[in-house]
This record gives C-alpha cells, sequence and structure tokens, in this order.
C-alpha cells in the first residue's frame, strides 16, 4: 500500500471531518435543547460564507490589508450568521414551541426553502469564485504535499472552536443553563433560567461555528453558490446522528468518521457515488444503531 | 398593548431586517470585472415591508392567542359544513364533472396541458396524504417513487416493448415494492429521523439515475416514450393529449374512491390511531410494523402510477425532474391544503401548481413563496385550507 497516498487521504478525511464538525455542532447543540432537526442549519452556513466573500470583496477593493479584510470578513460572517440563526428562530420556530413535533419541521423545512431562494433572488444563481483568504505558510512547505496550509488553518481552528466551545458548555453560567434546559425545560423554567434566552443563545452559538465553517470551506474550495448549504447541511446531519444526536463530542466523533470513511471510498474506491454512499452509511447506522456511536438508547414511559 | 407600542416595535422590526438583509441585499460584487453595485432602493423596500409585515405577523399572533383563549371552535369550520350538506355536494359534483369532461374542448392544449400536470400532482399529493396525513409518517423522498413509476414505463418499454396499459400497474406495484423496502428499514425511527432517511433515500435513488448510465442513460434520460393509446386508435397529438387528460381524469376519480373508502376501514383508522399514540396503539394490538408498511406501500402506489403517466405525457424523462425539491413541492401541497383532508389535499395541489403557471411573470418567486407558505401555515393555519375533520363524541350530560 502507497503509504503517502493513505496519509493524503487519511489528512483530507480529517479537514472534512472538521467542516463537518463544525455544522454538525449547530444540529447537535439545537436538537439537545428543542428536539428539533434545524434544517435551515445548512442555510445559515451558506449565508455566512456569502456574507463573508461580499465583505470581503467590498474591503479588497476600498484598499485593506489582507490580514485585516480576513478579519473583518470573518468577523462580519459570523456576526451576520448569528443574526439569522435568531431571526430564523423567532420567527420559524419560536410559535411552534408548544406545537407537534411534525409542524416544526415543515416549518423548518419551510425556511430552508426560503433562505436559499432569497440568496438565489438576491445575488445570484451562479457559482461565485471565492478568494482563497489563507496564504500559503512558509514553515509548512516541507509538509505541504501532505497537507496544504489552508487545511492545516482548518484543523486547527476546528480544534480551538471545539475546546472554546466544551469551556463554554462546561464552566459557564450560560453553559449550565444550556444543559439544565436540555434535560428539562419545565424545570429549568422553574428555576429562573430565561429558557426563551437560552434556545436564543443556543441558536447564536450554533450559527457562530456554522459561519466558521463556512468561511473555511469556501476559501479552501473556492466557489460558492446558494445550494451549497443543503448538501453540506445533510452529512453534518449524517455525523450528528452517527455520533449520536443531542451529544456534542458525538458529533465531532462522527464527523470525523464520515469524513474519512468518504474520503477513503472516493479514494480506493469510486467518487461517482460520494454522495449516495454516505446516505447509505446514515441509513444503516440509524437501522443497528438508532442512538448513534455515544448516544443513549431512549427509554419511553408510558 | 397600546397601538404606539406596536408601531414602535414595528418599527425596531424594520430597522433589524434592514440591517440583516444589508449585505445580500443592498450589495452586489461582481468579482470578473471587479466592481461593487449597491442597491439602496432594496433597503428601503426591504425597511418599508419588514415595518407592514411586521405589524400583521403581531396582530395575527394576538388573534391566534386570544381565539385558542376562549373555547376551541364549535364544531366544524362553514367550509365543512358545505361539504357535508348534500344538496350543496351534489349538484357541486355534477357542475365538476361536467366541466371536467369538457374542460379539454373548452380550453385550448396548452391549458389542457397545465391541467393534466395539475393533476398529476393532485394524485400525488393524495398519495402523501396517506403517507403524511393519516399515518403521521414525514415522507421527505416522496418524488423517488414517482421516479420510479416513471423510469420503469421508460425502461420497460425501451427494453420490452411494454405498452402503458400494463406498465400503469407495474409501475405501482414496483413503486410499492420500493415501499416496502424502503420502508422495512426506518420502521423503528421517530419522525425527525423517518424524514432525514427517506430524503436520503430520494436522493440515493436519483443519485443512482444519475450515474448508472448502462441502466439509466444517465443525465441524458430516456427520450421517444410513446404516449398511450388503445389498439385500433390512431390518435393526432391533440387527441392523445385529451386522452391522456381522461386518463389521469379517471386515475384521480380512482384514487379519490380508494383512499376514502381506506379512510375508514380497518387500516385507515389503525393509520390514524398510530399517528396519535404508538404505544396505546400496540397495547390494543395494532401490528405498528405492518400498518406502517402498508403505509408506505399504499402511498408509493400512487406515485408510481402518477410516474408512469408522467413519462407517457412528457415523453422524455432524466433524473433532474425528480429532485427533493419535487418532494417538498407535495409536502407543500399536502400542507396547505390540509393534511388528511381529500378536498384539501386536492385543491392545495390545484392552487400551487395552478396559480405559478399562470402568474408566469412571478415564476422566479415560486420556490421563496413556497417556502413561506410551509412557515405561515404551520404558524397561523396548521390545519390547512380546508381541515380535516375528525369523528369526534361527545359525552352530554343530561
Amino acid at each position: 500500500m502507497d503509504f503517502e497516498y493513505f496519509a493524503q487521504l487519511f489528512l483530507g478525511g480529517l479537514t472534512r471531518g472538521s467542516i463537518y464538525a463544525l455544522i454538525a455542532l449547530g444540529y447537535t447543540m439545537v436538537y439537545g435543547i428543542i428536539e428539533l432537526i434545524n434544517f435551515a442549519h445548512g442555510e445559515i452556513y451558506m449565508i455566512g460564507a456569502f456574507t463573508g466573500l461580499i465583505i470581503a470583496s467590498v474591503l479588497t477593493m476600498a484598499g485593506f490589508p489582507t490580514l485585516a479584510v480576513v478579519i473583518l470578513a470573518g468577523m462580519a460572517a459570523i456576526i451576520y450568521s448569528c443574526a439569522y440563526g435568531f431571526t430564523m428562530e423567532k420567527i420559524a420556530y419560536k410559535p411552534l414551541r408548544n406545537a407537534p413535533r411534525l409542524s416544526a419541521l415543515i416549518s423548518a423545512i419551510g425556511m430552508s426553502l426560503f433562505l436559499q431562494n432569497y440568496v438565489l433572488l438576491a445575488q445570484t444563481s451562479d457559482f461565485l469564485p471565492f478568494p482563497s483568504l489563507i496564504p500559503d505558510f512558509e514553515f509548512w512547505e516541507p509538509y505541504a504535499h501532505i497537507l496544504t496550509s489552508p487545511e492545516l488553518v482548518i484543523i486547527i481552528t476546528t480544534v480551538v472552536v471545539m475546546i472554546l466551545l466544551t469551556f463554554l458548555i462546561k464552566f459557564t453560567k450560560i453553559g449550565k443553563a444550556m444543559r439544565a434546559t436540555s434535560q428539562d425545560k419545565m424545570m429549568a423554567a422553574l428555576l429562573g433560567i430565561n429558557v426563551d434566552r437560552v434556545i436564543s443563545v443556543t441558536f447564536i452559538v450554533g450559527s457562530a461555528t456554522a459561519a466558521i465553517g463556512g468561511i473555511l470551506i469556501a476559501s479552501h474550495i473556492g466557489q460558492i453558490n446558494f445550494y451549497m448549504g443543503f448538501i453540506a447541511g445533510i452529512k453534518a446531519f449524517v455525523a450528528a446522528v452517527l455520533g449520536g444526536i443531542g451529544s456534542i463530542p458525538g458529533a465531532v466523533l462522527g464527523a470525523l468518521v464520515l469524513g474519512w470513511t468518504e474520503s477513503f471510498f472516493t479514494g480506493y474506491i469510486s467518487s461517482d457515488y460520494e454522495d449516495v454512499f454516505a446516505f447509505l452509511f446514515l441509513v444503516v447506522i440509524l437501522i443497528f444503531r438508532p442512538s448513534g456511536i455515544l448516544g443513549r438508547a431512549e427509554t419511553k414511559k408510558v | 398593548m397600546t397601538a404606539k407600542d406596536e408601531i414602535k416595535k414595528s418599527f425596531l422590526a424594520s430597522l433589524w431586517f434592514m440591517f440583516l438583509t444589508f449585505p445580500l441585499m443592498v450589495i452586489k460584487v461582481n468579482t470578473v470585472t471587479d466592481k461593487v453595485e449597491w442597491r439602496w432602493h432594496n433597503m428601503a423596500l426591504v425597511g418599508i415591508g419588514a415595518f407592514v409585515l411586521s405589524m400583521l405577523w403581531r396582530y395575527l399572533l394576538k388573534r391566534q392567542a386570544d381565539g385558542s383563549k376562549k373555547e376551541k371552535r364549535q364544531g366544524p369550520g362553514t367550509i365543512q359544513t358545505l361539504l357535508q350538506d348534500k344538496r350543496v355536494t351534489l349538484p357541486g359534483i355534477i357542475v365538476l364533472g361536467a366541466f371536467t369532461l369538457l374542460f379539454p374542448h373548452i380550453f385550448s392544449m396548452y391549458q389542457t396541458n397545465i391541467m393534466i400536470s395539475a393533476l398529476i400532482y393532485v394524485m400525488l399529493g393524495l398519495g402523501l396524504n396517506i403517507v403524511i396525513g393519516l399515518a403521521g409518517l414525514l415522507d421527505l423522498g416522496y418524488v423517488a417513487f414517482f421516479a420510479v413509476g416513471a423510469y420503469s414505463y421508460a425502461l420497460l418499454n425501451l427494453h420490452y416493448g411494454l405498452v402503458f396499459w400494463i406498465a400503469l400497474p407495474l409501475g405501482g406495484l414496483l413503486a410499492a415494492l420500493f415501499g416496502i423496502l424502503l420502508g422495512y428499514p426506518v420502521l423503528r425511527l421517530r419522525g425527525d429521523y423517518l424524514a432525514i432517511v427517506t430524503l436520503g433515500f430520494g436522493e440515493i435513488i436519483r443519485l443512482v439515475l444519475e450515474n448508472w448510465n448502462e441502466f439509466s442513460f444517465g443525465p441524458s434520460g430516456i427520450s421517444n416514450i410513446p404516449k398511450p393509446g388503445l389498439p385500433g386508435m390512431d390518435l393526432s397529438l391533440e387527441g392523445s393529449t385529451i386522452f391522456i387528460f381522461y386518463i389521469i381524469v379517471a386515475l384521480v376519480i380512482f384514487t379519490i374512491f380508494v383512499i376514502n373508502r381506506l379512510e375508514n376501514s380497518r387500516i385507515g383508522r389503525a393509520w390514524i390511531a398510530l399517528k396519535d399514540d404508538e404505544i396505546a396503539c400496540q397495547a390494543m394490538g395494532i401490528n405498528k410494523a405492518k400498518t406502517k408498511l402498508r403505509a408506505f406501500a399504499l402511498g408509493a402506489t400512487w406515485a408510481g402510477m402518477g410516474g408512469v403517466v408522467f413519462a407517457a405525457k412528457t415523453t422524455f424523462i432524466n433524473p433532474a425532474s425528480f429532485t427533493i425539491w419535487e418532494s417538498v413541492i407535495i409536502l407543500c401541497t399536502v400542507v396547505l391544503g390540509g393534511m388528511g383532508s381529500i378536498a384539501g389535499v386536492m385543491s392545495g395541489a390545484l392552487l400551487l401548481i395552478l396559480l405559478p403557471e399562470y402568474l408566469r411573470d412571478f415564476g422566479q418567486f415560486r420556490m421563496i413563496t413556497f417556502g413561506t407558505v410551509l412557515v405561515l401555515m404551520m404558524v397561523f393555519r396548521p390545519g390547512g385550507i380546508i381541515e380535516n375533520v375528525r369523528k369526534t363524541y361527545k359525552f352530554e350530560k343530561k
């Protein structure tokens, strides 16, 4: 077996998995708290990438230095994604808090359709070239044939985001409130936690990680269009389910497993059926282990 | 809350939306020529629009809250009472029937063609209604069965020269088989998992059709699919369109008949019970697995037959006709019309398919409207236009 090829596939899978992980976190956090599959989460990721591109282009044309462009565009993308996530929750999900779950899910699908077409109409249906925001580092040159510098940045960013998120959830007050709300909404409210606010914060945090993922992948692939969120969203969802939806380490683990399997599958077998493979994987997992790798089996009281 | 507060809140909402839509609506970057287009007029539009909509939104939510505080509406609404009144329905059905029969002779072929597609959607909507409205299983891959039907006619005709009349039941049967095939592994899944898996299944079918060139001729599709005919019948283009129109009308009537009978049958009541409470249902001795599989299979059958008619009507099919968004449109017709109600689903399908056809200028807003409809219907009128009335029994004290 060619070791270098293997290493390439392994690290490629790691990069892919990191991106999926960033998006999957939003799914899993929202699901953990209000038990809703936020179908429009992939669209938030797409909006993050679009906002990043627009702001970056405007700033570049205005003559800002590259570093400032990267930071400002990144911040704008995160802020706008958070704003969209927040507004989306208020419009499409909050009025349905006590409705049957099917209603909220249909509303989420509607939101996804709306946001996709909103970007299509407001911007364009073509693929837009995305500038490569991450430069090639000189010190990384000797290893660049296995793992490019942008890929390195993606992996490092993901690790940093994970650590920050873990910190947020484990050690801060709002993190504690989040965990309490996900366990029992009613009890949390009785103990003085503002459940609405916790849900809003969850949506904002999830959107922020999605936006980071959006910019990273857009600058890695080099082009974006209004449809990019859909398939990425589905795959991130697969990752979240794989690891056990509702569990944050599970989402990361699931994303990495999915990234690797996809990478090895396309590398050694065939690239035509890449997406088919991801879906088949999901079906198989759900049949044999519906609660995911790290998820707990659900027991229902009558 | 006073009117002043309302206006203040709406004003804030309008400011918020102006901020929110700023980069996407106002700035447009041309990355080739490096020019930025500033579209400030969009911002003004968003501001005014958001203000008005926010007022409306708040008013409607308030009205809804007031409504639910009061006693729930007594008995069925006006439309339902009209629908149940024999004196109204009987002449109504006669007029509707006569209109349908004469439709292709009064209107042009173009109109007839549009009507055929709309009726195909009616059939699909009614089929999906079994799965969603009656059994409560959210199936987002419904279009896969439609594809199975269309491709089974196209391929069987291409390889074995099978005619439409044999392909029609065969397409339905094959789709039902696929329904069971899909249904079996997902039996244990709950609502939202089920949605994703069915969505995945729909995409798998489409991707396989797109990539497996030897089997399905890939993205270029299959053309020259013969239109239906009867032995000894030599049809012109117009004649065959009218013929297909009558076929689909007959099929829709057949569908309505079957679903109506199903709804009040043992199976139908089992579906509705299963939708409400699975555990209680199993305790009452209903076989959950069998009941769900029946829903999947029966729902898929209509999609399969619809697919055969679709292939015969367009004489050309390719995988691009069977994307996930097609499933979402069908879902939209069911949700808009009213889950579980036959009249509702029919009117929903006709409305959603015919309106965009006649409002061609708004063609680009079609999908965005569908999205909005889904959200708004769920928030304000989850029962749909024509709500399904369930049989209720009241215990009244003397």
